[in-house]
């Protein structure tokens, strides 16, 4: 066990060079110059440009601005960002305000998917199934932006119960509608896929060897059939905590929250290299870290999987 | 770390009363803040954007960390809401031969930290502003001044500036400037204290200014709070509590939290809410022009545009441009037709400069002009007007209603001539590779007419993308430039309008309007000429 999770975390180095380095290419081949981009539509002084590009290793050749920065990336300096501020320092501020947003999306989506998607497997075919298989058809169908705005309008500036923005008042409260816009369509397939493996494992062998023994049909469904149910589920889940911090950028501008996906979305308009691969790096650690998790939780949900 | 993660769950909890915190709290102050007549103690709140840059006057090119700068300086003089520039801590700014300026200071002026503002405040701020190593965005604003230069290392102090004494310093321009003294508002002029210089960083992340307000916090990415500052010795009192910058992404988030009441004012509508804004805001929304112009230049070596001809067909087309249905139609109102080179924001516009009827649409003689041309030399039948524009920026609409209007006017192929992407667009207007005409527009950086003429239309100017080159032209505006006074020099721009009106070098179509709004909970909210609604006058219980 303790092995297999050395060899996942020394697997973690070659993703994070080949992250870094495709990222930072990526963002050194967009057009345009984003030092001219800093004097709008005037531009800025060819000599003062010229200062800047020096400032920011930009008048260097490719490799050698990777290079730098990983020297700096090693020595615990992620760089300055072209409005001034350590990076290290706008990845520390904005980062735990994600965080708690894409938890709070997760948790949401989980505790109503599974619980729905329990009942509609349970009942399937009933009219609470189909109810619930049409309004996940409607999430998924509707961009979020669209499900962001709509619920941002009516329960923030219409019924007032929600602020419609977070802004510098980050807490529990402010960030649920955010947080419920952002898990809506996870939910969805979180719901649809529950309640898929649950009505297929009713019928499953050892459900009908379990209520065979004479187990109550309470403890039929949560220990054995919700338990092994649970795997794909959970798969799912874990690259979705990634996908939520990643993806929170949308929901992040509707909402105002001052958090990950707004750094990343003003450091990519500003062409800011070292900031875009900074904020990239830290969500492809947290992606394989969840990915990780989830393998070692099917040793937990299913004892057939040992790992050595 | 300034973000405050846990800002108290009472806040959180009672969101709908922060409006109330905010006044239970400034009311506990009232005891103390001194009494002027009218000054209210709500702390109002308005959109704005985190600062791309540390807070440092000469590094601050855009309009996020502009509105923070505004609150916390004066400089030499401050612009009122109709453009006019007025002293601040200038006492006087005098010159006879408009080269050679003598800048005298007003007694009383501290920086918040308990500084003196003297001379030499002003003088090493724009020294150091101008030096190439620090390369500050705002550094061409000190072009004109003797010793300013992009080759080697800018030396103002000593050529262009000299410190007389604590109140009084001198500025010597490489060439007459009649509205040097209008410029002095901009907050690359701003006097800058002693404690700047030991540590710019800091300074950056923390400014003590002298204006209206002194900075309480700054949240990045989320908010800056001020509060009035008791050392202020202007006319700019702060007429409220304080003033709280919320820092949006969107003008979208900005908009509905106005309406949900998190927000009492917003500098700008987002073009989704063009519709419904004004009935959402009544009487509060606020929709005027700006000092943005907006045109199509069209190139002076067009074939087809030269010479006679050439004035006629300019003439033609600019009278077959419905401007007043296209604005309403494509911009709801939100822009206003022009009806000369400037802005109305700027102090001596005039909408009726002689000439200045060319830009009213009229068909018959639109009709009879393009005729008068094809006397001259005759308009391929196959030939097309195009106008380039930028597909990024949302000009496909108008360009479209205008090439539509040419088109049925007077009967020629007209359309848009559509670049994917910004860049692309500017490279090929500045290679002179662009084919047709193509849309231009200006902001103005200072209220003077002359900031929208002799930067595009000058022979040889750097933004004069037409190659437009009148003498006469050139001569008025370097008599403007050195004529006793900002008067007798708006007259002479004026008489340089007349020949635009005559030569149409670009042919104008509307001023873009500032929309913005304020909810009931404030009242005397005012826009001023750079769009920034005055917030020092604004007040609210």
């Amino acid at each position: 066990m303790a092995w297999y999770v050395a060899r996942r975390v020394m697997q973690l180095i070659p993703v994070f060079l080949g992250a870094t380095l495709l990222i930072y290419s990526l963002v050194f081949l967009l057009p345009g110059d984003p030092i001219q981009a800093l004097g709008g539509e005037r531009g800025v002084p060819p000599a003062v440009a010229d200062q800047l590009r020096a400032q920011y290793n930009l008048d260097k050749p490719f490799i050698v601005q990777y290079l730098l920065y990983l020297q700096g990336l090693f020595s615990f300096d992620l760089g300055v960002s072209f409005s001034g501020r350590e990076i290290s320092e706008i990845i520390a501020s904005a980062f735990p305000t994600t965080f708690q947003l894409a938890i709070m999306a997760l948790v949401i989506e989980t505790v109503l998917g599974v619980g729905v998607g329990l009942i509609a497997g349970l009942r399937k075919g009933g009219i609470f199934d189909a109810t619930f298989l049409i309004v996940s058809l409607l999430v998924i169908a509707v961009p979020i932006f669209v499900i962001g705005f709509v619920f941002q309008f009516l329960f923030g500036v219409q019924l007032g119960w929600f602020p419609p923005t977070v802004g510098s008042d980050v807490s529990f409260y402010t960030l649920m509608l955010p947080a419920i816009v952002l898990g809506s369509v996870s939910f969805a397939y979180v719901m649809r896929l529950t309640r898929t493996t649950v009505a297929e494992n009713l019928g499953a062998d050892y459900v009908r060897t379990a209520t065979a023994k004479g187990l109550s049909r309470r403890r039929v469904v949560s220990v054995h059939v919700l338990r092994n149910s649970m795997i794909p589920v959970v798969t799912f889940l874990g690259v979705d905590l990634g996908a939520l911090m990643g993806g929170a950028v949308v929901t992040e501008g509707i909402f105002n929250v001052p958090g990950i996906g707004n750094a990343l979305y003003t450091a990519i308009k500003a062409q800011d290299s070292p900031a875009v691969v900074s904020i990239v790096t830290v969500l492809v650690i947290v992606f394989l870290i969840a990915n990780l998790l989830v393998d070692l939780l099917y040793a937990v949900l299913d004892p057939r999987i040992r790992y050595a | 770390m300034k973000i405050k993660r846990f800002t108290g769950l009472t806040a959180a909890i009672a969101v709908g009363a922060l409006t109330l915190t905010a006044c239970s709290s400034s009311s506990d102050d009232e005891a103390t803040t001194e009494e002027s007549t009218g000054a209210s103690t709500g702390i109002v709140s308005v959109n704005g954007s985190e600062p791309q840059n540390p807070l440092v006057p000469a590094n601050t090119n855009e309009t996020g960390g502009g509105l923070l700068l505004d609150q916390l300086f004066s400089g030499l003089v401050y612009y009122d809401a109709d453009g006019a520039a007025h002293n601040e801590v200038a006492e006087s700014i005098e010159s006879d031969d408009q080269q050679n300026w003598t800048i005298t200071l007003k007694e009383g002026w501290t920086f918040s930290d308990g500084s003196p503002v003297t001379a030499s405040s002003f003088v090493e701020a724009w020294n150091w502003g101008a030096l190439l190593s620090n390369a500050t965005l705002s550094s061409y604003f000190f072009e004109p001044i003797e010793g300013f230069s992009y080759d080697e290392e800018s030396e103002l102090k000593g050529q262009g500036l000299e410190v007389v004494d604590d109140q009084t310093f001198t500025v010597k321009l490489k060439q007459p400037e009649a509205d040097f003294p209008l410029r002095l508002g901009y907050s690359a002029f701003y006097p800058l204290p002693e404690s700047f210089f030991d540590d710019p960083e800091a300074f950056g992340e923390a400014p003590v200014g002298n204006g209206p307000y002194v900075l309480d916090e700054w949240t990045h990415d989320a908010e800056a709070t001020f509060s009035p500052n008791e050392e202020y010795a202007g006319e700019r009192t702060a007429q409220n509590g304080g003033v709280n910058v919320k820092f949006y992404q969107t003008q979208e988030a900005a908009y509905n939290d106005l309406l949900a009441g998190q927000l009492d004012i917003i500098t700008a509508v987002p073009d989704s809410a063009f519709e419904t804004y004004e009935s959402d805001l009544g009487d509060r929304a606020v929709n005027q022009p700006a000092a943005i112009f907006q045109s199509f230049t069209i190139p002076e070596e067009l074939e087809g545009f030269t010479g006679e001809e050439g004035d006629l067909r300019r003439a033609a087309i600019s009278k077959a441009i419905d401007r007043d249905t296209i604005t309403d139609a494509i911009f709801s109102g939100t822009r206003t037709p022009a009806s000369d080179f400037t802005s109305p924001v700027i102090d001596g516009w005039s909408d009726s400069v002689p000439g200045a009827e060319v830009t009213q649409y009229d068909e018959a003689e639109a009709q009879d002009l393009w005729a008068q041309a094809n006397e001259i030399a005759e308009w391929p039948e196959d030939r097309t007007f195009t106008i380039g524009y930028n597909a990024d920026g949302g000009h496909q609409a108008w360009v479209d209603a205008t090439t539509n209007s040419i088109k049925n006017v007077l009967g020629i192929q007209a359309e848009g001539n559509a670049y994917p992407a910004f860049a692309e667009f500017r490279e090929d207007i500045t290679n002179r590779s662009i084919d047709g005409a193509f849309r231009t527009g200006w902001q103005a950086d200072y209220p003077a007419l002359g900031n929208f003429l002799g930067p595009i239309y000058k022979t040889g100017a750097g933004s004069n993308d037409g190659d437009y080159s009148n003498a006469d032209f050139d001569a008025l505006l370097d008599e403007a430039a050195s004529a006793p006074s900002v008067e007798d020099s708006n007259a002479l721009y004026q008489q340089a309008q007349e020949i635009l009106f005559q030569d149409l070098p670009a042919i104008p179509l509307w001023y873009s309007n500032v929309t913005g709004g304020s909810a009931d909970t404030v009242e005397g909210v005012e826009f001023g000429w750079n769009s920034v609604p005055l917030l020092y006058e604004v007040t609210k219980n």
